[in-house]
């Protein structure tokens, strides 16, 4: 919640045998790592702005597992939350990101021009292209902690800034709270309009207060280059359009994310950054550099083939259903993206998509003509 | 921790020392005013009018009475529990409106709500209790049932009578502000508590997280059993925090007398029984009331109580008495009637479909109950449910006959 909260010193005066969750049932990573002592240990500490130990494990307190995938289970409030309480998050970053050490840099890399290939992929099989990545802004509190004020500042901001945008980028910005229903109906047709968060995950993080205020979209007159604005991040930035052109998908994204971000330079609030964690974000899942790079793309046989999932897990890759994380797929297309985020950079990633998805589009057509494709499976990378 | 408060800090000031005093060695290493987001940098960087909500399309109690001056004066004050106004009001914010009830919009995070932030409970409750004056009037109570007359329904057309209200213990912070520690204190002072109910009340305990399948099966069953809530107007307001933490019901072996624990208040306490004698169901719930006030007294507690408010509960609609008596009651002819509604409302009573409030109504069963809480004690509500309800039967009855009925001329409301 929003400013000073010393409600954290009155629980204090209470033991912690007392205030500490009961985790027993539960299985995400903040509960896999906060053991009592942990939490007797750093609870009596919060950030500047005020957020606390008991604010960033809530959302995991109250939603004890997903069916499908191990939760995080918790969220930052602000930048330092990172710093403050590095007891806790230390471990579950390494937890998440495949053993990444607190003493690690990662590396950011948003030079397009090094991405190998990638304008290729056959659009018969790959439907869709699309790179997505999270950006906060210095000087603010995330989602979970904002208020209103606060919010409506990073949005003030950032309209200033993606409004003036030219070229290729230049567009519109959409807020919800003043939506026409003409608009909103060709926002949800062009399958760019995000709803008031549903999922309890984000609920219990405090992320959908005060909706619509201060939220909304921007995107370009081509519809190519998305931002959303104070939804689960300050700003989401989606670069995408219809076939396998990954590569023009990728420097449109690379570019267009250089100039928001010299324009929020210019104002004094750059993104926030550090060589250890890349590009911080709310949820501890999205730290690096908060890319997932995919395709929708057709895969009928390779995907009831015995060894998708090793396929996929070799080549660092993830699927899920067209709907986004959480659906199934459809008619057998598949949304495959890139499963790191943390600890590689953004050319590597994409990289990762491009090699991948060529690969297994010819394992596709390899079983379409009923032949093998033991021989194409390739090593861990 | 019964009956002692810190005195209650106006102004950010006293957050941010209370802040510094407690805080732990990471967070004093930032110093305070360099940093752009400390939070007495962010009250000048972020005046009221910057956080002011925007209510242009909100339809609820909150709404109609928050204005931006009374917002500017509360924002930053702070009750002894740490509570502050944004978090009163998050859930009437998140809340627009309600498509068949008028919402209250705001509740109180400990007793101490309705006083830092009377400038905004106040003309809240007058609009939600009719009229009602926190400032000028006192709220009288009186819990013996024995003055009820004529309490005794037709059973041909009362299948049922229940009265709930809700009780909070004074010293222990509200549902949607209870940390975990202060929640399983009210689940302890409770529990034990009710341990001591004899005879007719004697009864147990079942803590919603440690139910066996076999236990949750007979509550549903019994339709005793409450889940964690899914109403955004309860979730916006932080009541599921934690859940199923320190929640639990408890009833008697004759299933007539239950109390939730950790709901939406501290306590919900429940009479009813099948058939039409509700002053049976009164006088057990008196009792019942009057017995566990008195085995918390002995341990030192209270309930939350004032002259000018009455009980105080989570939701200021639930202030005074927190009393809803009511009925199933079949009224085939009656309810088709167009002079149904006006009936209701000159009785001051509500009609709810029989799953509770947000249902409708199946068949010709109708949930009946009291619309008043505040303003009036327990017997004068139940009083007027009783005279109500005797009066709808009456209209049924001549229904079936073919006689004429009319409307009832309207009750009075204060007292003066």
């Amino acid at each position: 919640m929003p400013f000073g909260n010393t409600h954290n010193n009155f629980k204090l005066n209470y033991k912690v045998e007392d205030e500490f969750p009961d985790l027993s049932k539960h299985n995400n990573h903040m509960a896999k790592v906060l053991t009592k002592e942990l939490y007797g240990k750093i609870r009596d500490r919060q950030t500047p702005s005020g957020y606390t130990l008991d604010d960033v494990i809530q959302t995991g307190v109250d939603n004890p597992g997903h069916p499908f995938i191990m939760t995080v289970g918790c969220v930052a409030g602000d930048e330092e939350s990172y710093e403050v309480f590095k007891d806790l998050l230390d471990p579950i970053i390494s937890d998440r990101h495949g053993g990444y050490k607190p003493t690690d840099k990662h590396v950011t890399d948003l030079n397009f021009e090094n991405l190998k290939g990638g304008d290729d992929l056959d659009p018969a099989y790959v439907l869709s292209s699309r790179v997505r990545t999270g950006r906060s802004i210095k000087g603010f509190t995330l989602p979970p902690h904002n208020s209103r004020g606060e919010r409506r500042g990073i949005e003030k901001l950032s309209v200033e800034a993606l409004t003036s945008l030219d070229g290729e980028f230049k567009g519109k910005y959409y807020p919800l709270k003043s939506m026409t229903d003409a608009e909103q109906d060709q926002l949800i047709n062009d399958h760019f309009l995000f709803d008031k968060p549903v999922s309890p995950l984000l609920t219990c993080a405090g992320m959908a207060r005060d909706w619509p205020d201060g939220r909304g979209i921007m995107h370009n007159d081509n519809k190519t280059f998305l931002v959303w604005v104070n939804e689960e991040d300050h700003l989401r930035v989606i670069s995408m359009q219809q076939g396998g052109n990954m590569r023009e998908v990728f420097k449109r994204f690379c570019v267009g994310l250089k100039k928001i971000e010299e324009i929020f330079k210019k104002h004094g609030h750059g993104f926030m950054w550090n060589e250890h964690l890349g590009y911080i974000l709310t949820c501890p899942s999205n730290l690096g550099t908060g890319l997932r790079g995919g395709v929708h793309v057709k895969l009928p046989k390779l995907s009831v083939h015995a060894k998708f999932d090793e396929i996929l897990s070799r080549l660092r890759l993830q699927k899920r259903g067209t709907g986004g994380v959480d659906t199934a797929s459809v008619g057998g297309v598949f949304d495959i993206s890139n499963a790191d985020r943390l600890g590689s950079s953004e050319v590597a990633q994409v990289q990762l998509v491009v090699d991948g998805v060529k690969l297994m589009v010819e394992m596709e057509k390899k079983l379409e003509k009923g032949e093998a494709i033991d021989s194409m499976i390739p090593a861990q990378k | 921790m019964a009956g002692s408060f810190t005195r209650m800090i106006g102004g950010r000031n006293g957050a941010v020392l209370l802040a510094s005093l407690g805080a732990g060695t990471m967070a004093t290493g930032f110093l305070m005013s360099d940093n752009p987001l400390a939070a007495e940098v962010r009250t000048k960087l972020y005046p009221p009018s910057s956080d002011y909500p925007d209510l242009r399309k909100h339809n609820n109690c909150m709404a109609k009475a928050l204005t931006p001056a009374i917002y500017g004066r509360l924002r930053d004050k702070i009750t002894p529990n740490n509570w502050t106004l944004d978090q009163c009001i998050q859930t009437g914010v998140d809340n627009p409106g309600h498509p068949f009830i008028k919402t209250v919009g705001c509740v109180a995070g400990d007793e101490e709500s309705y006083e830092a932030f009377s400038e905004l409970f106040d003309p809240i409750i007058k609009d939600r209790h009719n009229g009602y004056d926190p400032t000028t009037m006192t709220h009288p109570t009186d819990l013996d049932a024995s003055k009820i007359t004529n309490g005794v329904f037709d059973d041909k057309y009362v299948l049922s009578s229940r009265v709930r209200t809700g009780r909070s213990i004074r010293g222990l912070s509200l549902p949607p502000a209870c940390s975990r520690a202060e929640r399983r204190e009210v689940e302890r002072v409770v529990v034990m508590a009710l341990a001591g109910l004899k005879g007719d009340l004697a009864g147990r305990y079942y803590g919603l997280r440690d139910l066996t399948d076999k236990e949750q099966q007979q509550l549903i069953d019994d339709h005793f059993l409450f889940d964690k809530p899914v109403s955004p107007l309860l979730t916006c307001a932080f009541m599921a925090r934690d859940w199923p933490d320190a929640r639990g019901i408890w009833h008697n072996n004759e299933k007539t007398f239950l109390i939730w624990v950790n709901e939406e208040d501290h306590t919900r306490v429940i009479s009813m029984e099948k058939g039409g004698n509700m002053k049976r169901v009164f006088g057990r719930f008196c009792r019942g009331l009057k017995q566990v006030e008195q085995l918390i007294q002995e341990r030192g507690w209270e309930f939350m109580w004032n002259e000018r408010l009455g009980y105080i509960l989570t939701c200021p609609s639930n202030l005074g008495t927190g009393l809803r008596a009511g009925v199933h009651v079949r009224l085939p002819n009656l309810s088709k009637d167009i002079r149904f509604s006006k009936s209701l409302d000159n009785l001051r009573l509500q009609k709810r479909g029989t799953g509770g409030v947000d249902t409708a109504a199946t068949g010709d069963t109708f949930d009946i109950s009291n619309n008043d809480r505040l303003g009036k004690s327990e017997v004068e509500l139940v009083q007027m449910l009783v005279d109500g309800v005797n009066y709808l039967i009456e209209c049924e009855k001549k229904m079936e006959k073919g006689q004429y009925i009319k409307v009832p001329s309207p009750v009075t409301q204060y007292r003066k």
